[in-house]
């Protein structure tokens, strides 16, 4: 499969996170389009990881080119998966101070 | 014998420093010994320095390298030869003696300003000593700046008066004017020559242009009109005389505007290959004699009177610079260094005596309260007269006969001015020390005569002002009687050596002489009579003698056609363009950053969805920018 | 079209619809399902990539744990569709044409990119992808990042828990 059909695919996914990041002000949802944009991000880099595995073995029957990728979108998640959790502990307090999830109750830190 | 040169400046700096940064702690006598004590060491000096040179001949001595840079090196050099061994002996001698005179003069000052006086004394008779040994143009600039320094602070001493301390700007300012042509003159030699040392240009002489030296003489003596108060920038020397007496003394009299002089002197050879300019300065010297002669008959400030003798005689010396009689006009100098010296002293003593008055309307009388300053001031007021035999008679005998040898007319003004001299100072004389005392009756029972410290300079300088005439007796008396000239040779050797002297016959000199003599001698006896009874009339100041007791109008016509247009101009940038550009400009670029940064505030609004919408924004930017290679990327990818 | 292609177009297709749906959905449990469909679909991705390892990870961190999590919180607070606070019109419109810009710009931006053309990903094949390979280079040159990790998820509990601790 061409790898241009990834990478579309990739960018139409962050950029759909992005736009929901730009309009929406509830912040669980702005956590969710950051999810997407992450998960847009791994999907490329396993495709990447595929390419270069796929000229590598061309030459080299056991190639483990692009093994590093995989393991890279492994480690994202790891920190994903930690940033969840504050994030929504975050978030949790945050509702728990000011009964709302508006991101923008968030400018009083600027004071 | 050139390992002690240094010396003789040496001391009145070290004097000068003492007293400056000591000035809080030392006592008065402490302070006026240290003083005189720096100046008379640098007299011995002198004294030794004097003999070697009139032994032996010119001693130098380099010390350092002052400015060295492409092919222009100026040492920091002194030469004394025996000009300046004769300016040193005046300057150090005559300022010891005034010294001494201020040490009881100024007593009534505050330790603190008595200290600040001494240290400008002495740091002026330091400048003086730079000005006069220095072995080229530049150290006698330095000196010369410093000397319009110390005139500067002197005469604002009492600084807490206004009028002083306008006096004292407006002697700066006027010095400035005439220091911008000497400084213009030193770059045009340096140009030409590449040297400012005097031995090579005096040697190089003949490769300069005319035209190269007209314009260097004119500039130097433009430079000599300043500090010499020669017209059109006399007028700071009248005002100066708001300084302490004996300041005015040493300095307005005896010494730094006489530097003028001896930097033509010093230059002889240049000025006599500048005909033009010899005459251009002859005419001034003698336009400068008489004008501040005439203005000297209606003055009723007994120091002004004296200011403006002053600025005559300095007239009477660039007259004979102008004629080409470089010995009489240094002999000039040298005579009225004495009698002018001992003339401010005895006017400070009159008005030390008066308690600080110095209408000699409100004096008369005062021969028998003050004898040996009344003595002493007849005796400065013969030599100024030029009644033979007392000095004033030889040097301006010597100055007027060059003047007659030149061109006859000079003389027939010279000698005016020369009756105009004894009359004033007769008028001077009379209205002081003869007749009634016509001060109150407070002052009448206060007078008392000065104190040892002031009366012994004045016996000293008087006993010089009778006898200095005798080291110049003319070749008419006795021949080869010229000890000055004699001595003087080796200086104007080069200039004489281009000129012809042509000597009048003797007949004409007795004639010339006699009828001098005369002519003075009445007019002496007619200011005798006039004033010797004088009573003040009001009103008697009307056409013609108003004219005079206002000085021609000459500050007047200054302010109005220099300082006023200026001060319009000044007035027009102040108001307007300061007001409305400069500031226009400044405060716009203030409230431009103001309110800018006042909407780029708004931006700050702690929204997160318009910062994240900002960075969107400008990531888009740099990826178009990025993908259409624009300048600005490659320059980012240069730098990087 | 084989069945390899058919499957590629209809999982992307899902990922995408189901991405808008996440946007366009009011109620926030909506838009927690579709992400976790959003996230199947990725999974189905890897699986064609061959990357199983990943797409069982994939599901089980994020549709399973994370996801599960996000639930847990729209429920603890309950917010009601009516009062969740929109956007005014304009920055909506701001919001989405920035977005549609930055994704030309990154098309061209591909475009551009002589150096992709004639690449292609390998799908079902290599073994890069599978748990025994992967287990290998995770624990030998990668063990330092692994453990340090552990580290990392030791103090992201301790964070949630401190903030979350009522005061």
């Amino acid at each position: 499969m061409p790898i241009q059909y990834y990478i579309y695919l990739a960018l139409t996914l962050f950029t759909i996170g992005i736009i929901g990041v730009l309009t929406r002000r509830n912040a669980i949802i702005i956590f969710m389009c950051i999810e997407l944009m992450l998960n847009a991000v791994n999907l490329l880099l396993v495709a990447f990881s595929k390419m270069h595995n796929g000229i590598a073995l061309v030459t080299n029957k056991d190639s483990m080119v692009g093994i590093d990728a995989q393991l890279f979108v492994f480690f994202i998640m790891v920190v994903a998966a930690a940033e969840v959790s504050v994030g929504l502990a975050i978030i949790v307090m945050m509702y728990r101070n000011t009964h709302s999830i508006d991101v923008n109750f968030l400018n009083r830190l600027k004071n | 014998m050139s390992k002690i040169i240094y010396l003789v400046p040496l001391f009145p700096l070290i004097g000068f420093l003492i007293n400056g940064l000591g000035r809080k702690f030392l006592s008065k006598p402490l302070i006026s010994i240290i003083a005189s004590g720096a100046i008379l060491a640098s007299f011995i000096v002198s004294v030794l320095l004097f003999i070697n040179v009139k032994n032996t001949g010119s001693i130098s001595a380099a010390y350092f390298d002052f400015i060295n840079f492409a092919n222009v090196v100026i040492p920091f050099a002194f030469q004394i030869d025996q000009l300046s061994s004769l300016f040193l002996l005046i300057i150090t001698g005559i300022g010891f003696l005034i010294h001494l005179y201020s040490s009881a003069y100024m007593h009534e000052e505050t330790s603190h300003h008595y200290a600040r006086y001494f240290a400008y004394l002495n740091l002026f008779v330091f400048s003086m000593l730079l000005l006069v040994m220095g072995a080229n143009y530049v150290i006698m600039f330095i000196g010369w700046e410093g000397v319009g320094l110390c005139s500067y602070l002197l005469i604002g001493y009492w600084f807490k008066n206004i009028n002083y301390t306008y006096a004292a700007k407006k002697a700066f300012v006027m010095n400035r004017i005439g220091d911008l042509g000497f400084l213009l003159a030193v770059f045009w030699l340096i140009n030409k020559l590449g040297t400012v040392a005097y031995v090579d240009v005096f040697a190089n002489v003949s490769k300069l242009s005319q035209a190269d030296i007209t314009i260097i003489t004119t500039l130097l003596f433009i430079g000599a009109m300043g500090k010499s108060a020669q017209i059109p920038l006399y007028t700071w020397l009248p005002d100066a005389m708001a300084g302490p007496t004996p300041v005015s003394a040493l300095i307005h009299a005896a010494t730094m505007v006489t530097a003028g002089i001896y930097m033509i002197a010093r230059s002889n050879i240049l000025y006599t290959m500048a005909p033009q300019t010899q005459a251009f300065i002859a005419v001034i010297g003698l336009a400068t004699a008489l004008f501040a002669a005439s203005i000297a008959l209606k003055q009723d400030d007994i120091k002004k009177v004296l200011a403006y003798s002053t600025v005559s005689q300095l007239g009477y010396m660039f007259l004979g610079l102008g004629v080409g009689a470089y010995t009489g006009a240094v002999f000039h100098v040298m005579t009225h260094a004495f009698f002018k010296a001992l003339l401010f002293l005895g006017a400070g003593s009159v008005i030390h005596a008066m308690h600080h008055e110095q209408d000699i309307r409100k004096m008369g009388g005062l021969k028998k309260y003050l004898p040996i300053t009344h003595i002493t001031f007849l005796l400065g007021c013969l030599a100024i007269a030029g009644v033979p035999p007392f000095s004033g008679f030889f040097s301006k005998d010597e100055i007027l006969t060059a003047a007659y040898a030149k061109n006859p007319l000079l003389y027939y003004f010279g000698m005016a001015g020369a009756l105009m001299t004894s009359f004033y100072m007769f008028r001077l004389y009379a209205l002081t020390f003869l007749g009634k005392f016509r001060g109150t009756h407070e002052q009448e029972h206060h007078l008392h005569e000065s104190p040892l410290a002031m009366t012994i300079p004045l016996l000293v300088l008087a006993a010089l002002s009778v006898v200095g005439g005798f080291i110049g007796v003319p070749e008419v008396f006795k021949a080869d009687s010229h000890w000055l000239e004699h001595f003087l040779s080796p200086i104007f050797a080069q200039s004489a050596a281009l000129t012809e002297s042509h000597h009048l016959s003797h007949s004409t000199e007795y004639t010339m002489i006699g009828t001098s003599t005369a002519l003075i001698l009445v007019t002496i006896i007619f200011a005798w009579k006039k004033f010797s009874n004088y009573v003040p009339n009001e009103g008697e100041n009307e056409g013609f003698n108003k004219l005079l007791a206002n000085k021609w109008y000459v500050d007047e016509l200054y302010n109005s056609i220099i300082v006023k247009p200026i001060e319009l101009f000044s007035g027009l940038l102040k108001n307007v363009i300061e007001k409305n550009v400069i500031d226009g400009a400044v405060n716009g670029v203030g409230k431009l950053v103001v309110a800018s940064s006042r909407q780029l505030r708004l931006i700050q609004n702690g929204q997160v969805g318009s910062y994240i919408l900002i960075m969107v924004v400008f990531i888009i930017v740099f990826l178009f920018a990025w993908i259409n290679d624009l300048t600005i990327v490659r320059f980012f990818n240069k730098l990087f | 079209m084989g069945i390899t292609q058919s499957l590629f177009w209809f999982l992307s297709v899902l990922a995408l619809v189901a991405a808008l749906m996440v946007l366009l959905s009011k109620n926030p449990v909506h838009s927690v399902l579709w992400l976790i469909v959003v996230f199947f679909a990725i999974s189905g991705h890897y699986i064609l990539l061959n990357a199983q390892f990943l797409a069982i990870v994939n599901l089980i961190v994020y549709a399973g744990a994370i996801m599960v999590l996000f639930l847990f919180v729209i429920m603890l607070m309950n917010p009601n569709t009516e009062t969740e606070p929109r956007k005014n019109f304009l920055v909506q419109i701001a919001g989405i044409v920035a977005g549609g810009c930055l994704l030309t710009v990154f098309i061209s931006l591909v475009k551009q990119a002589s150096e992709m053309n004639n690449k292609t990903a390998l799908l079902k094949t290599g073994n890069i992808g599978l748990i025994g390979n992967l287990g290998k280079a995770l624990f030998s040159d990668f063990v330092v990042p692994f453990e340090i990790s552990s580290v990392l998820f030791l103090s992201a509990m301790v964070g949630a828990v401190v903030i979350g601790k009522k005061n």
